[in-house]
């Protein structure tokens, strides 16, 4: 599903530059799911933005479902992002005037689908999520882990081949963590690909595979056994 | 365009910064403000001035004399040059063929004129039928001078509204008899003239009669003309100034009068006259519009300036909508069409105001060379068109910023 090949990145501000990505040789087969571990400056953000086509790597070839990814234009690329991705933010970025389903719907109103079709397809996400009872909802009306379960009903809206989440759980207190992430793994279980940036242990090893990224390399990765985050949650 | 959701962001972000959205509307409202009250003031100042050339016929030649100015062959500066009917059937026998109405006047200022205890102050003028043409007159009763009365000495007189009104006061005037002079005359016609009432205070009678009732032998006072009409406006001023010179290099000649002499011989061509007003008006009516231009761009910069400011401030937001796939250009499009709909709904605030001030004010504004400023339809499209076009370009920059804001920087910042 993914995979990319010697990715090299810097940052240039003024004369400095910055080597964040050295060479990363990674592979994601479909239904994997996948943590990024690391602690902040590893580059992990850095790989999740070039993995989500949000930046692009100086080096190295990045395949997305057998499409080369390079040299887009924006047009081109918000085409890719919206058909292939679903993104989860730390901070959900949900459009804070727009109801819980105005937002699940925005990725299928940039393609274009029918309103009626739209809002029809997006309830039944926010269903999926446990949401259903607060479709007409301002996100400010909502709790932290219903915001994110919002967020994630948005990703899953365009039906993307792969869920990028970065720290999806990093403004969230350990109960309704594990409820989001009981959440994604439920998604997974379903087949969807999954890759989630995280620097807390815990969350990383609900995972399958944990990815450990330091200086812009990878020093592990290894497959782990995965920890049901219900059972975690009444212990 | 008639999408529900954009309209739906448009009333929203609107609904957040109400005071801001409302001082950028006042500045666009107050531009197409000025814009139609400044084409109003020039439209009205073509009407005063059209008003004023309506007083006569709009291609009337005056030519009447005065002193001499100039030593000529031997003579003093300082003769009073008199024109006679000679002078008049020559310019009549040269120019038969391109004259239209034409006729000599003999006047008398501050005539005392009576009718029974009633009596005043007014000028007298001998005149041919033609002249009622030459005036832009038109009869409110009864008929002007004509050939008969000329030609047989007859003493029938027109006299003027406000004539009319102050001798009459409104009784029947026509076949009543009025002392001029101490002379009766018949009144035959009552005459309106466009420049109200200035014009109105005067006497008509004819040529033949008021020259033996003055004892003027053949003299004139002043001559008046009309050329027949040519196809165009610039054929028919060349033709008026070519016939204007000549008649003056003519009447110098017969009268010898240097022809360097500047005041013995006055001519007064309307249609040129009428040109220099129209040229000036022009001049004015651009310059109206290069200000009430300006006052938009102002306004146009300050929704601009708002924009941008929105834009900064939705950042995030069109780095999210850009990272769940919106194309760039819907997101130009969003800024775009929040930007035509502010300039839009302010713009037209700005002209209904506009509007409804000409409708109440305007008719009441009558001073001498500014009459019922309004604009026309053309007009108001016209400003409706730069209301659109200014609020794209307003929404331009703010909307190409937007579209080049990367979703990496826009999410960054958590």
């Amino acid at each position: 599903m993914i995979e990319i090949k010697n990715l090299h990145k810097s940052y240039h501000m003024g004369a400095n530059s910055l080597h964040v990505l050295k060479g990363i040789n990674f592979t994601v087969s479909e239904g994997e799911m996948v943590s990024i571990m690391g602690s902040s400056g590893s580059g992990k953000s850095t790989l999740l933005n070039i993995l989500g086509i949000l930046d692009e790597a100086d080096e190295g070839t990045y395949n997305l479902d057998g499409t080369l990814i390079k040299n887009l234009n924006e047009k081109v690329a918000a085409r890719y992002r919206n058909k292939f991705l679903g993104f989860i933010f730390q901070s959900f970025n949900l459009i804070n005037y727009k109801s819980a389903l105005e937002n699940v719907a925005m990725p299928l109103y940039y393609q274009g689908v029918k309103r009626n079709i739209r809002v029809e397809k997006a309830m039944h996400y926010l269903e999926k999520v446990g949401l259903a009872d607060w479709a007409e909802h301002l996100p400010n009306e909502l709790s932290g882990g219903q915001k994110q379960r919002v967020a994630i009903a948005r990703a899953l809206a365009s039906d993307p081949k792969v869920l990028l989440a970065d720290e999806p759980t990093g403004a969230l207190d350990t109960k309704t963590s594990y409820e989001v992430m009981e959440l994604i793994q439920g998604i997974n279980d379903e087949g969807k690909t999954i890759l989630i940036v995280t620097h807390e242990d815990d969350i990383a090893h609900m995972t399958k595979r944990i990815v450990n990224l330091k200086d812009g390399i990878i020093i592990d990765d290894s497959v782990v056994t995965q920890v049901r985050a219900k059972r975690e949650a009444y212990v | 365009m008639f999408n529900i959701e954009r309209w739906q962001e448009i009333f929203e972000a609107i609904r957040k910064n109400k005071l801001r959205t409302f001082l950028t509307g006042l500045s666009v409202a107050s531009g197409i403000f000025i814009l139609v009250i400044l084409l109003a003031i020039g439209q009205g100042m073509s009407n005063g001035i059209a008003k004023e050339f309506e007083n006569d016929a709009t291609n009337r030649i005056s030519i009447w004399t005065n002193v001499t100015s100039v030593e000529y062959k031997g003579l003093n500066p300082g003769r009073i040059i008199e024109m006679d009917n000679r002078d008049y059937e020559m310019a009549v026998k040269k120019n038969s063929d391109k004259l239209q109405l034409k006729s000599g006047v003999y006047s008398r200022w501050g005539q005392l004129t009576n009718y029974k205890k009633e009596s005043g102050s007014y000028r007298i003028e001998g005149v041919s039928g033609d002249y009622q043409f030459l005036e832009n007159e038109t009869l409110v009763i009864g008929r002007y001078i004509n050939q008969n009365d000329f030609n047989s000495f007859e003493k029938n007189a027109v006299i003027g509204n406000q004539v009319y009104l102050d001798l009459f006061k409104g009784k029947e005037a026509i076949g009543e008899y009025i002392e001029i002079a101490g002379i009766k005359f018949k009144v035959v016609g009552v005459y309106t003239d466009p420049g109200g009432e200035r014009e109105e205070t005067r006497v008509f009678i004819p040529l033949t009669t008021a020259q033996r009732v003055y004892n003027a032998g053949d003299k004139l006072r002043s001559l008046a003309f009309t050329l027949e009409k040519q196809d165009n406006y610039e054929d028919a001023l060349a033709a008026s100034e070519a016939f204007s010179a000549a008649l003056k290099a003519d009447l110098k000649a017969k009268h010898t009068i240097a022809p360097t002499d500047e005041r013995a011989v006055n001519i007064n061509n309307t249609l040129e006259n009428t040109k220099r007003f129209y040229d000036l008006t022009n001049m004015i009516r651009w310059f109206f519009w290069g200000v009430g231009i300006c006052t938009i761009i102002a306004g146009v910069v300050g929704v601009s300036n708002i924009m941008l400011i929105i834009v900064k401030e939705r950042t995030k937001e069109i780095g999210v909508r850009k990272a769940i796939g919106a194309q760039p250009w819907s997101i130009i499009g969003m800024i775009l069409h929040e930007s035509i709909f502010v300039t839009a709904i302010a713009g037209f605030i700005g002209l209904i105001f506009s509007l409804l001030l000409l409708q109440l004010v305007g008719p009441f504004i009558e001073t001498d060379y500014i009459r019922n400023p309004s604009v026309d339809f053309s007009v108001a499209i016209t400003t409706v068109i730069i209301l659109i076009v200014a609020g794209a370009i307003a929404g331009f920059f703010p909307a190409y910023r937007a579209a080049n804001i990367k979703p990496i920087e826009a999410l960054r910042d958590e």
